[in-house]
């Protein structure tokens, strides 16, 4: 632990701590997202009428893509962890590569629904928006806020995967030492889980 | 001693934690040091040079309200100084203190540990800390003013007001990350690197306050970080959230700010609580009562402090369902904390009684802390609280718990664990007579708040009637005899890390925690060889009769 | 080292196969959610959809993320979180739901 001052270095290898730590992690990420999730649920109950207007405009196509997307890096994720426990540095590499890519796709096209969004005016602060009933400037906020900070951490993954593969490449992370990666992987699912449960609050509502 | 319970292999001539030993030398080996030690010294000093901040603010406030009008500040800067104060005392002081300055120091070496289970994280922290303490000093000299909200920020206000809000909220949200990664060490620490033999149950108490502690950190601290992050948005883009204008609601707001909050209370006294659990064993020779209980009342606190939260808005128009709930839990929260304080006074009860400085801070602690928690449950009551709400019976609820509690905590830990941090002795007459001023001028402070409040006194407020004029000057003098012994109290301390007695025993207070079995101060790495438990910690009667039998047959 | 080693294997030799079951199963019910959204459950729908992501994210948490196999404490840890999360939505609901 403290190298600097003394003769003898402990080299002292704890991978469940490693993974422990990141968990404990997670879940105060899920309680940031969770204390979103706590004022939608009051300004949802509160204005269910008006949650219900506003989630018409949403691209319902956009956000099922978007799903699959997540859920199917979350698989690639998994199989690059699979690969590299067996040996596999290429499959391991070539799969974080492509989870990093299904990262990029899902910000692509929120890059695309958020665009068609402010063209019709529907963007914090706007003439448009502000002057709608009071539920579905709060639906907006939400929206915004929520996926805006989820999309926050899709970058913020995408960087940790991105230092898993270099990594990768320079053989820190190998067949005996992955714990990196699997702490990787773990905050992908997180990013993953958080938005299974977007998805159905702000496309889906009937 | 004990000294067939543990197994510690000899220093000899190893040098201690305070030589640099490695390549980088002077400040550098401090600010780069990833020992927890080097650490948990680190966020003293810069800890305590922002609670002389708090505490001068504190004075300046006190000064003010010598008259019932202006004083010595105009209203805006008055309103400045209680914030400052509070967002100071609050996310700055009592909140990191025990945990980051003798969680840090004595938690690995209490377990038996090299160091924590995340070092270099550990050293962020710190960074973290620093960061976001001097964000709150800048918020005073940038362009806009310190914050004026109160140290609650409460919407709509938080939205509207001129003031530095973005840069004051994005330092507590820092301020409130160095948190959540100091509790996901601790707690994966206490999981992961106890000693060979050192089960739950035989782990210090102070650990075990640490652990409930950690578990609020991570869980909680997380709510206001978005709440606040929120304002932030909000006076960026104006989403409407917290804008009522919009549709935002302003109730909303104070659920998950007390969402947080609340806990928060619980992250700052039960550390402080575990600190007198380590204390009062030593200083009555006996084996603490009820070990179990206290461990598990410590996560009792951490489980029931966060389902009372909307206690703190009992009037500002709740439905009649939450208050009752909120009411009724308030009531079952004090029953962990007050188990705790029947098994320290049952430990005490036919106990050797020593009265050095830190059973002194310890004894204190008990009485003060029992005066906030007993004021605590008499706001807890509904019909009451109407009236008590946000006026200064609450303010002097606040500092009994809160000063009383954990500002006495962290002077008992100060005197406790001082001597072994640097191996000097500070003086004890000196230290004793500082605590009795302390303990005269801190009654003399906060008293008189519990009478104004009672008689109908705002919290926060410029102006008052000049009926309650004399309190307010009762108190203000208070505050100058308290921070007189503060001076007094610090100065002797810093005074003995320099110049005090050089101390060579490990043990000087004759504890049984594994603190008191390495050397003083310890070696950089802790023990020579890791130690294997065998004993339960505070197993003092039995060791003392054992030593006792071992000089009669001799 | 030699505990590390034994700390890091999973009692199970990790295969493929498994994760594209789960991945299958996922997409299933997100084009089940999908549909259902369609049917005007009422008051339901929104419990509806979130009893689909719950599953969801179940198995997420203990296959792609391991849960499944790993020590007990990180199983109490997750439903430690969980519970405290709920504890809030209830309570906060105390106020809310009754005008």
């Amino acid at each position: 632990m403290s190298a600097e001052n003394h003769a003898v270095v402990h080299v002292h290898r704890d991978d469940i701590a490693t993974k422990m730590g990141m968990w404990l992690f997670l879940f105060s990420e899920l309680l940031l997202f969770g204390g979103l999730f706590l004022m939608y649920s009051v300004y949802r109950y509160t204005h269910q009428h008006d949650f219900h207007i506003a989630a018409e405009g949403m691209n319902i196509f956009l956000g099922t893509a978007n799903t699959i997307i997540l859920l199917t890096s979350s698989l690639t994720m998994a199989l690059a962890i699979t690969a590299m426990q067996k040996g596999k540095k290429i499959l391991s590499l070539s799969l974080q590569i492509i989870t990093f890519l299904f990262g990029l796709a899902f910000l692509i096209n929120k890059f695309f629904e958020w665009s068609a969004e402010f063209r019709e005016g529907n963007y914090p602060g706007s003439p448009i928006l502000t002057a709608k009933p009071a539920g579905q400037v709060l639906y907006y906020g939400l929206y915004y806020t929520m996926v805006g900070l989820h999309g926050v951490h899709v970058i913020v993954g995408m960087t940790v995967i991105a230092f898993m593969i270099r990594f990768t490449i320079k053989g820190i992370i190998t067949k005996d030492n992955y714990v990196k990666l699997e702490a990787a992987g773990l905050y992908w699912h997180l990013v993953d889980i958080i938005w299974i449960f977007l998805f159905p609050l702000f496309y889906l509502i009937t | 001693m004990s000294s067939n319970s543990v197994a510690v292999g000899k220093e000899g001539n190893l040098p201690s934690y305070l030589i640099d030993e490695g390549k980088r030398k002077g400040i550098l080996a401090w600010i780069l040091s990833t020992d927890h030690k080097r650490i948990g010294i680190l966020y003293m000093i810069a800890l305590l040079s922002f609670f002389a901040v708090g505490v001068t603010l504190g004075f300046l406030i006190r000064l003010e309200l010598l008259t019932p009008q202006g004083t010595i500040v105009n209203p805006q800067a008055y309103n400045e100084f209680f914030t400052l104060h509070g967002v100071i005392m609050i996310f700055i002081v009592v909140v990191p203190a025990i945990p980051s300055i003798f969680g840090n120091f004595f938690l690995p070496i209490m377990l038996g540990a090299k160091d924590v289970a995340f070092p270099r994280l550990n050293l962020l922290t710190w960074y973290l800390y620093v960061i976001g303490s001097i964000m709150i000093l800048l918020s005073i000299v940038l362009p806009g003013g310190a914050a004026d909200t109160g140290w609650t920020f409460y919407i709509p206000y938080s939205v509207r007001t001129g003031t530095n809000m973005i840069f004051t909220l994005t330092a507590v949200f820092v301020l409130g990350f160095s948190s959540i990664l100091t509790g996901v060490n601790f707690l994966t620490t206490i999981h992961r690197l106890r000693a060979p033999g050192m089960g739950w149950f035989k782990m210090p108490l102070f650990a075990w306050s640490l652990y409930a502690t950690g578990w609020i950190q991570v869980l909680a601290t997380p709510i206001v970080g978005i709440t606040l992050l929120l304002v932030i948005i909000e006076r960026v883009f104006g989403v409407g959230l917290f804008d009522p204008t919009l549709g935002g609601d302003p109730i909303l707001f104070q659920h998950m700010f007390w969402m947080y909050s609340h806990p928060a209370v619980y992250i700052i006294i039960v550390p402080a609580m575990g600190v007198i659990s380590e204390i009062i064993p030593v200083f009555s020779r006996r084996t603490i009562f009820g070990y179990k209980f206290i461990a598990f009342s410590s996560i009792g606190i951490a489980v029931f402090g966060s389902l009372v939260w909307a206690h703190h808005m009992f009037a500002v128009g709740m439905s009649n369902n939450a208050e009752f709930v909120f009411s009724l839990l308030t009531f079952l929260v004090a029953i962990p904390s007050a188990i705790k304080v029947f098994n320290w006074t049952a430990t005490l009860y036919k106990g050797s009684i020593e009265l050095e400085p830190p059973m002194l801070y310890a004894l204190a602690f008990i009485f003060l802390f029992s005066i906030g928690g007993l004021t605590g449950i008499i706001q807890g009551a509904l019909n009451v609280d109407i009236y008590l709400t946000d006026t200064y019976f609450i303010v002097g609820h606040i500092h009994y718990v809160v000063f009383g509690g954990t500002g006495i905590g962290i002077f008992a830990a100060l005197h406790y664990w001082l001597p072994k941090m640097f191996g000097r002795m500070y003086n004890k007459k000196v230290a004793k007579v500082a605590f009795w001023i302390i303990f005269v001028g801190f009654n003399i402070l906060y008293f008189p708040f519990l009478i104004l409040g009672w008689l109908g006194m705002p919290r926060r407020s410029y102006h008052y009637l000049p009926r309650f004029q004399i309190y307010h000057v009762i108190a203000t003098v208070g505050s100058w005899i308290l921070v007189l012994g503060l001076i007094i109290m610090f100065f002797n301390l810093l005074k003995s890390i320099r110049s005090g007695k050089v101390i060579t025993d490990k043990n000087v207070w004759g504890g049984e925690s594994l603190e008191w079995h390495t050397q003083t101060p310890p070696i950089a790495e802790n023990f020579v060889d890791i130690p294997v438990v065998n004993d339960a910690p505070y197993e003092y009667k039995q060791n003392d009769e054992e030593i006792l039998e071992k000089e009669e047959v001799l | 080292m030699e505990e590390n080693k034994v700390q890091n294997e999973h009692v199970h030799t990790p295969g493929y196969g498994i994760y594209f079951f789960v991945w299958l199963a996922l997409i299933t019910l997100t084009a089940l959610t999908a549909t259902v959204s369609g049917v005007n459950f009422g008051k339901l729908s929104i419990t509806v959809a979130l009893i689909i992501a719950a599953v969801k994210s179940y198995l997420v948490l203990t296959e792609f993320m391991h849960l499944k196999f790993e020590m007990r404490a990180f199983r109490i840890f997750v439903l430690v979180a969980i519970l405290f999360f709920t504890i809030l939505i209830v309570l906060l609901f105390s106020d809310y739901s009754f005008y």
